[in-house]
């Protein structure tokens, strides 16, 4: 795997009316590498993303896309107003011209291929993530960019889309940038954690910012138990299938 | 028929062709009420045009750009509303272009007729500038088609896209202020917005795509104008009104009768 650099933030500052929003945060994405935003509500997570994708300006810093590369985006919200007549296959066309095969094919990989015809405004919550999701393949990105991808998506499905954002840094060698609450998802599949609250508090591989301090305190002890509780659940599981154990964490029984 | 009908009767075509597809974009982007903005500017236009003795359309079309310009330099401050600049602009301008009218002794503008229209005295000139300007508006309307709808969809998701949001959205300024130009000796600058808003309205529950209800709003504006100028010569009413009302009984009867089921 290429670690080529697609992405490089820079000491980005960001105030609104004086208030700080962001402070010298700095970020890199490479090919190939999944890079997660966690954090708590109002952190900054998807200011940060909207000033990576130049939709605002940063007070100072310096943000570098290499030259070329082609973005894919999925926005944290997108409601399309009921006055206008839209098929979800019209919507996706809109990001990228596309066949309709290559459309329905898109919407089977993320899981939702019976919403092709319907209207964009009658489909569910997690159908539009998973809609989004296709629109933003359809691009055929370098770098993917993803405001929360699984919100509102049931609970076997976040599995099946992190499985499929994670199996696309393989197959096609993109890098993907995703603001995440689910810790427990993040912690499993990404390769480097941006823990932010405003500026960033710790970062790097998953198990070296679970063990940070600053994490703990920005998600409290709550968070970590019920990482723990995660893992602790899996372990057993194995245990009743009879399938080796691995060394358990917080002395956990085995 | 009478040669001034069939004026009328093309000019008020030529009208409504354009003011369909354009207004169901103003549906959409919820802009209905930046478009009365607009179009209450127009007369502060007229005035223009007579000082600088310039087409009285073009002096329109200015200052509709003007006022749309001041509209995106007032946004960016967040202390107002929109809906309160809009409400500010669009008064102020109309009160500004009556009050400029007073000063200006040796120009005699007919004021009822820019107010409300005056279809049924379309002349040659005027049909001209209706299918010149109409067309022109419509066939830069179905070039920026869909980069438009994107940006209507989602403006973030566009641009990081590559849509060029900031130029698309001012030609579609540009579009409006024409096609304001272009209707006001139909309708007249007070009920401009509703040949903008009323077909597409009404045409909504039977569209299942924008091109349909883009296309379908066109059509039954052109309905409304033919029943709007029949039933002004049947009962002698004004002309521009019961183009008006005529478009709003289609929405309430298009409103009442059962539709075609919307495939889900
Ligand atoms: N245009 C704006 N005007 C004023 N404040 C803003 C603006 N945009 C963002 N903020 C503030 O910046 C902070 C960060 O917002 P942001 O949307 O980036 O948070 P987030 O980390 O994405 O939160 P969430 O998890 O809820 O999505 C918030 O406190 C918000 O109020
Ligand atoms: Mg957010």
């Amino acid at each position: 795997m290429s670690v080529e650099p697609l992405l490089t933030v820079e000491n980005v500052n960001l105030a609104i009316r004086g208030a700080p929003i962001l402070q010298e945060v700095n970020l890199r994405v490479s090919s190939g590498e999944i890079v997660a935003l966690i954090g708590p509500n109002g952190a900054g997570k998807s200011t940060l993303v909207r000033i990576v994708l130049s939709l605002i300006r940063a007070d100072s810093g310096r943000i570098w896309l290499k030259p070329g590369i082609r973005v894919g985006y999925m926005p944290q919200r997108l409601t399309v107003s009921d006055t206008l007549p839209l098929s979800v296959q019209r919507f996706i066309t809109l990001g990228a011209p596309a066949t309709r095969a290559r459309v329905q094919a898109a919407l089977e990989e993320v899981g939702a291929p019976h919403v092709l015809d319907s209207p964009v405004q009658a489909i569910s919550g997690g159908e539009m993530q998973r809609v989004l999701l296709a629109r933003a393949l359809l691009r055929e990105p370098d770098l993917l960019v993803l405001d929360e991808p699984i919100q509102g998506v049931d609970l076997n499905g976040q599995y099946e889309l992190y499985d499929l954002i994670s199996g696309l840094r393989q197959r096609r060698g993109c890098g993907i940038l995703m603001v995440s609450h689910e810790l427990h998802l993040v912690m499993a599949t990404t390769d480097q954690v941006l823990c932010l609250n405003r500026h960033v508090c710790c970062s790097g591989h998953p198990d070296h910012v679970a063990r940070d301090p600053a994490y703990l305190e920005l998600f409290g002890l709550d968070g970590a138990q019920r990482l723990a509780i995660y893992h602790h659940h899996h372990n057993h599981r194995h245990n009743l299938h009879g399938a080796v154990v691995e060394p358990a964490e917080r002395g956990a029984h085995g | 028929m009478d040669e001034f009908l069939q004026r009328a009767l093309l000019g008020g075509f030529g009208v409504a062709l354009a003011t369909g597809p354009l207004g169901a974009f103003i549906v959409w982007r919820r802009m209905a009420y930046f478009g009365d903005t607009l179009a209450h500017s127009g007369l502060l236009g007229v005035v223009l045009g007579a000082v600088l003795h310039i087409n009285p359309q073009l002096g329109v079309v200015a200052t509709c750009l003007l006022v749309a310009l001041a509209l995106v330099l007032l946004q960016r401050q967040r202390r107002l509303a929109t809906d309160t600049l809009l409400g500010i602009l669009a008064h102020a301008t109309l009160s500004l272009g009556l009050v400029a009218l007073a000063f200006m002794e040796t120009v005699r503008v007919d004021l009822v007729s820019y107010l409300f229209g005056d279809i049924l005295a379309i002349n040659a000139a005027d049909l001209y500038w209706i299918w010149g300007g109409g067309g022109l508006a419509l066939a830069a309307l179905a070039w920026l088609w869909r980069p438009l709808l994107a940006i209507t969809v989602h403006e973030e998701l566009a641009q990081v896209e590559g849509v060029a949001v900031f130029p698309v959205r001012l030609a579609f300024m540009l579009l409006i202020a024409m096609v304001i130009a272009v209707a006001m000796k139909v309708v007249g600058i007070l009920l401009i917005t509703s040949l903008l808003i009323i077909p597409a309205a009404a045409a909504r529950r039977f569209a299942h795509s924008p091109e349909g209800m883009a296309a379908l709003a066109g059509l039954l504006g052109c309905a409304a104008v033919g029943l709007g100028l029949w039933a002004s010569l049947r009962w002698d009413t004004p002309a521009g009104p019961s183009v008006v009302v005529a478009a709003t009984a289609l929405f309430a009867l298009g409103s009442v009768v059962p539709g075609r089921a919307r495939r889900y």
